[in-house]
């Protein structure tokens, strides 16, 4: 985490004065502010998306200012067509430009699969390198309260197909480095918001250009005794069962892995050989979900130093109910539960 | 409303194109029939280990594109695209080499008939699934129009394409942005193996897509003179960044969906009528009957088109394959990652 700095003046409406400082901003904010910096050092960076232009600035705000600063032929609201919105940010990335389709919300993104996943994640390999899609798909996730075809966690579908990376911060600091990140990747990438961490905690974070290299998990919290790998909105949850176990005198390591694709591999090995126990946790389906490969290859590495099963919290193998009483996503309840068990 | 566009005043025979350009587009049909014939053999033979989309019947309409771009346009195609990989530009050896497989394909054995690229003449991509080259034309129109440098983006498709949401969707965006893209349909009146009557309410396809405000014209594809013309005002239309042309030139598919499949479903009036009509020897009949090219230089044309393909066959088969660490390389631009996970 950024040691906290005085917040410079200019900087509370969103405008970087001084490159090296910091400022309180929500993920919203370092989303916006990643955009802004980015679209100003590269003029290839284009937006398309429903209601991206002002006076809207996207349905969450994350494109705010964007169309007045940079123009609407950089910055086009379309017709709500997902399909074409991704097909043209392919065509747009093969005509040398750097574009962001936004996708209201990852349900939708199923209306955008042929692009992204036939065309964008293939198409450097299928030309043998001569066709490189670089094109950011960003979306939300989180949004039970719309009901089952708004809220779903599909990023393991995404992990399923190669050629894209998979991206999903969990902190407004990670949000802003890993999305400049993705603005400048040679390679197609999914950048997957939580909608409740978009207006949630506020934290310091850089007020000039800010990068957080793909595959790098960051460790949150260390700990001898466990290993929970976790990722976007399930880090907090985490953190909050670290909490509690260490109340109970459970040392739990947390790595957020920031990035699902590429997966940082040797940070989990590494920390699971230390703890010797490790849970996986995400809101994502269980049932075939990210956990499932992390799973399977920390025991392919690690079996015979392991002293329990490696165990999974995730979204149970239902549509995301409405009804907040049938909320199956992760709890820091059910991971202490789970850890509670493995010791 | 869309407006139809007319056709310049004047016979169109008082105004052929020079000597050359004649010469040029009648090779091009030519090796395009010949790669055509030959690929189909080839697949039935089994030496050719690909799914081949013959595009026999549609050489007019490619030799009028090829005449008409040039290396600054880009071009997206479809599946059945040897004759507009051709059109642009693309070295037959280069095309025959990606059908075997071979790495010195245009897209390392990599991509297959299905990928063919050559992004030195602006063959810009290719597509395995129908309609799906549409929203990718309406990106790179976007491209050419913040560029303004004024080239035109080109998007060929099938009848078919035309029943997909995707074609749908991008006629709307052509229209609404204006953009300089010319979305052409060959219409072979086939959708694989349905009839086109058989599975879209109206057979008039411009007349259809005049509907979302673009400038439509609909053409015979068999006439590369009409083509040449049409496609030669679209493309100037989105030169000028005066916005989208949807054309419509109607041919007729000379043979099966795919190079091995049967077509005995196909009419046989339809078939002898369209194959009557076959362009590369109805053009050196119409070279002939106007004295447009003498006939020596015909004799040439058609001497060089064979030895053409011919060698491009032979290079094609004298190639190697790609070597197996090329099953990881260009996944993502830096490798590493996908190395470390998988199993070597």
């Amino acid at each position: 985490m950024s040691e906290v700095t005085p917040v410079p003046a200019a900087a509370r409406g969103g405008e970087p004065s001084e490159p090296s400082g910091t400022a309180e901003m929500t993920m919203a904010a370092a989303i916006n502010s990643a955009f802004h910096l980015a679209m100003e050092a590269d003029d290839k960076i284009v937006v398309l998306g429903e209601d991206v232009a002002e006076p809207i600035g996207g349905v969450f705000k994350t494109s705010k200012g964007l169309s007045t600063k940079f123009g609407t032929s950089r910055v086009r609201a379309t017709p709500i067509a997902e399909g074409t919105i991704a097909g043209a940010a392919v065509g747009l990335a093969l005509g040398g430009y750097r574009p962001v389709a936004e996708i209201m919300f990852f349900d939708f993104v199923t209306l955008t699969l042929d692009q992204v996943l036939n065309h964008a994640a293939k198409f450097r390999y299928m030309t043998g390198g001569a066709t490189p899609a670089p094109l950011t798909v960003t979306t939300v996730i989180g949004s039970s309260h719309f009901g089952a075809q708004h809220a779903q966690s599909l990023e393991a579908w995404f992990m399923h197909t190669p050629g894209i990376n998979v991206v999903m911060p969990s902190t407004p600091s990670d949000a802003k480095g890993l999305l400049t990140s993705c603005l400048r990747s040679p390679d197609p990438c999914l950048f997957v918001q939580h909608s409740g961490l978009l207006y949630g905690r506020k934290e310091p974070v850089p007020v000039g250009p800010h990068t957080v290299p793909f595959g790098r998990a960051r460790t949150v919290r260390p700990g001898r005794d466990v290993t929970i790998v976790t990722y976007g909105p399930a880090v907090a949850v985490a953190e909050d069962a670290a909490a509690r176990l260490a109340a109970e005198g459970v040392e739990a390591e947390v790595i957020d892995l920031r990035t699902l694709v590429p997966l940082d591999f040797p940070a989990v090995l590494e920390s699971v050989e230390r703890t010797r126990r490790a849970v996986i946790v995400h809101e994502a389906t269980q049932f075939c979900g990210p956990g499932a490969e992390i799973g399977s290859r920390i025991q392919e590495e690690l079996f015979g130093e392991l002293l329990a099963p490696v165990l999974r919290v995730g979204g149970a193998y239902a549509p995301v109910p409405f009804s907040k009483s049938l909320s199956s996503h992760p709890t820091a309840e059910k991971v202490v539960e789970k850890i509670r068990g493995m010791l | 409303m869309g407006e139809t566009l007319s056709a310049p005043p004047g016979p169109r025979m008082s105004d052929p194109p020079p000597p050359d350009a004649l010469a040029d587009m009648y090779h091009l049909m030519l090796v395009t029939m010949l790669a055509d014939k030959k690929s189909v053999a080839e697949a039935k033979a089994g030496r050719l280990q690909a799914a081949f989309y013959p595009v026999r019947g549609m050489e007019a309409v490619c030799a009028a594109l090829g005449d008409v771009l040039r290396p600054e346009d880009r071009l997206v195609s479809t599946y059945r695209n040897l004759g507009d990989a051709l059109a642009k530009g693309v070295p037959l050896r280069s095309i025959m080499a990606e059908l075997y497989g071979r790495v010195e394909g245009t897209s390392r054995g990599k991509g297959g008939p299905m990928h063919l690229q050559d992004q030195s003449v602006g063959f810009t991509a290719t597509t395995g699934v129908v309609g799906s080259g549409l929203p990718i034309g309406v990106g790179l129109a976007m491209a050419a129009q913040l560029d303004g440098k004024g080239s035109a983006t080109v998007v060929t498709f099938g009848d078919g394409a035309t029943s997909i949401g995707a074609y749908h969707e991008a006629m709307n965006f052509a229209a609404l942005w204006r953009l300089p893209v010319v979305l052409l349909c060959q219409n072979n009146q086939w959708g694989e193996h349905t009839k086109i009557a058989d599975y879209a309410p109206s057979t008039d396809l411009a007349g259809r897509a005049a509907a979302y405000t673009i400038p439509t014209e609909r053409v015979d594809g068999f006439d590369p003179m009409a083509c040449r013309e049409a496609i030669g005002r679209a493309v100037e239309r989105a030169r000028r960044d005066e916005g989208p042309t949807f054309l419509e030139c109607v041919s007729y598919r000379l043979t099966g969906h795919t190079g091995t499949a049967d077509f005995s479903y196909v009419p046989k009036d339809e078939l002898e009528a369209a194959l009557k009509r076959d362009p590369a020897p109805s053009f050196r009949t119409w070279l002939t009957a106007n004295a447009l090219l003498p006939e020596e230089r015909i004799v040439d044309i058609e001497n060089a088109a064979e030895r053409y393909v011919e060698d491009a066959f032979e290079y094609a088969q004298s190639c190697a394959f790609p070597p197996p660490e090329e099953l990881y390389t260009d996944v993502f631009a830096d490798d590493s990652w996908v190395r470390s996970i998988s199993d070597e």
